[in-house]
């Protein structure tokens, strides 16, 4: 499991229009990768590219390459259904299904590959989703209960226990913790913590100290202007990218002197 | 913002009593009223004007297929609704069997796959459909429909003869409970379909993108997410278009060849519904006939009120999983 991403000369639109301009970086196995930056500066578009989501958008596409290992995931043979069962995705709202249970809501995508499936197969996989998911012990008792019941702090757990749920090669979280409490969020950045040991995993966020907390490596988009291609500006150590950046505009924004 | 007066004993605060809400509440509260007082005036017509034919019945109502009820004051009237009320539950399910899968697949192809003009030329096209008098959907079934039909009923029965639905001889007319529920079928379909291209146009994104972020084909991601989310509006949408085709008149009474008995064979001529035997037999009603159909009337009111009331349940028994 975990594979690495290499993106080069990305361009990302929304029909005519430039979202995000020639994005090149290398998102390393095993490791956390935040991207920061302000709002509508591209970070979560080229985040929905990263696994093909973006696409489902009308009018949307992209020109440049995007390597997942040794698999280009924009070449034309490749089906987006198969990249997107090795390139999971969390959400920023949680978002169970809310017609299932909780122990459906986790098998969802296993059933997706493998419609017969033995009972204690389900459970097997269902019980080491919501471990790796820190939940186990909070829903162990209400499987069959709608996810929809729970807190919002475990709704986003469990969206996360249905994304590892499939052993994908990497996980993207777009802003995950943005509709949580401070308590919710320390659980899911604990999680995340534990997650890299066997996923490549890419966190969009608002939060800086987040992305300080959590990451290893960070990105840093901007805006040329309004009405302009997002960028990437700069991207490095966590650590050097928040004590002593290259660029001047990264060093603004982390310290909060922007715009 | 209220104002509340400052005496000393306490007490929940008070809002100014403005008279645009007063008048706007009143006229708010006086609707709901009046809606319960038509149905209960409705039922009570029902009950009361029904009960002279019904006392002097001497067959039992709910068992008895003949319609003898235009006697004159010294003979008495043997009637029943069995065979009218069966008719009628027939026709409708029928209609419902063949509308729902099509307009499910309607509003699915609407709201997912069709670009996004063709989707509103479309929608448009399905709410035209509705607008289409009862009487015209009786002419074109009885003009047109029934003889294309007669061929296909021919195969039906040669091949799928030995289900009893579908046992010949067929009619060679065409004027038969199948054709009957097949008009039906199309006069409630655009309800359906816009009731549930409605619901799946309204399943959040964030469901839709979790299913397609695991993987699932669009078919996988419509059965994960947006039929599970949809399926109480389209039971709604199929229960308002089997009230429909439950009290549906004019295009049965055009089509249909009646005769009072309880036949399963869709594709022989018999059966008839309680709607249309109503308008049928009115202008010839005599001595206890104009009140006996009115009992027959309050049956298909109860029909109705029981099929609605049922969908309500079906709704919500699942309320826990859909909020």
């Amino acid at each position: 499991m975990a594979k690495r991403i290499d993106v080069s000369g990305l361009n990302v639109y929304y029909g005519d229009f430039l979202a995000v301009e020639d994005v090149s970086m290398t998102i390393e196995p095993r490791a956390v990768t935040a991207f920061i930056g302000s709002s509508g500066c591209g970070k979560s578009t080229f985040l929905r590219t990263l696994n093909r989501m973006h696409e489902v958008a009308p009018n949307a596409r992209v020109d440049g390459k995007v390597m997942l290992d040794d698999l280009d995931i924009y070449a034309p043979e490749v089906d987006p259904v198969a990249v997107r069962r090795e390139i999971g995705m969390v959400f920023q709202q949680p978002n169970p299904f809310p017609t299932m249970s909780i122990y459906d809501n986790v098998i969802a995508g296993s059933k997706l590959n493998n419609q017969r499936m033995s009972k204690s197969n389900a459970d097997d996989i269902v019980e080491r989703a919501l471990r790796d998911a820190n939940l186990w012990d909070e829903v162990k008792d209400r499987l069959a209960k709608p996810g929809s019941g729970l807190s919002g702090g475990q709704q986003q757990r469990l969206c996360i226990a249905r994304a590892v749920a499939v052993q994908p090669e990497v996980l993207l979280m777009d802003e995950p913790c943005s509709a949580l409490d401070p308590i919710s969020t320390l659980a899911i950045e604990d999680l995340i913590a534990s997650l890299k040991e066997n996923y490549t995993i890419c966190i969009v966020t608002h939060n800086m100290q987040q992305a300080a907390r959590v990451s290893d490596q960070t990105a840093f988009f901007n805006l040329a202007g309004t009405g302009q291609p997002g960028r990437l500006i700069e991207m490095g150590e966590t650590n050097k990218i928040f004590t002593k950046p290259d660029k001047k505009e990264t060093e603004n924004y982390i310290t909060g002197r922007f715009g | 913002m209220t104002t509340t007066d400052s005496s000393t004993t306490p007490r929940a605060p008070k809002g100014k009593r403005r008279i645009g809400d007063v008048v706007f509440g009143n006229t708010a509260r006086g609707s709901g009223i009046l809606i319960l007082a038509i149905l209960a005036g409705v039922a009570a017509f029902l009950i009361i004007q029904s009960f002279d034919a019904l006392s002097a019945n001497t067959a039992n109502f709910l068992t008895t297929t003949e319609w003898d009820a235009n006697t004159d004051a010294d003979e008495e009237p043997a009637f029943g609704v069995a065979a009218l009320a069966f008719g009628t539950v027939l026709a409708a399910a029928l209609a419902l069997v063949i509308a729902t899968p099509i307009a499910v697949g309607i509003a699915l192809f609407i709201a997912y796959y069709a670009p996004r003009r063709l989707a509103s030329l479309l929608g448009y096209i399905v709410d035209l459909l509705a607008a289409i008098p009862s009487v015209v959907y009786g002419l074109w079934g009885i003009g047109y429909l029934v003889q294309e039909l007669t061929p296909f009923y021919q195969w039906l029965s040669d091949y799928l003869g030995w289900i009893p639905l579908f046992a010949g001889p067929i009619s060679t007319t065409g004027r038969t409970m199948m054709s009957a529920g097949i008009v039906l079928a199309v006069m409630i379909l655009p309800i359906i379909t816009a009731i549930s291209r409605d619901v799946f146009l309204q399943v959040p994104r964030g469901h839709r993108e979790a299913a397609l972020a695991l993987g699932a084909t669009r078919w996988e991601m419509i059965r994960m997410a947006v039929l599970p989310f949809g399926r109480p509006g389209v039971i709604g949408g199929a229960m308002l278009g089997l009230g429909r085709a439950l009290g549906e008149t004019m295009a049965v009474a055009m089509i249909l060849s009646p005769a009072l008995i309880i036949s399963p064979h869709l594709l022989q001529s018999g059966n008839q519904t309680i709607a249309a035997h109503i308008a049928l037999q009115y202008p010839e009603a005599t001595g206890h006939g104009v009140s006996a159909l009115i009992a027959a009337g309050l049956v298909l009111f109860a029909i109705t009120l029981v099929v609605n009331m049922a969908a309500r349940y079906v709704v919500a028994r699942r309320k826990e999983f859909s909020e």
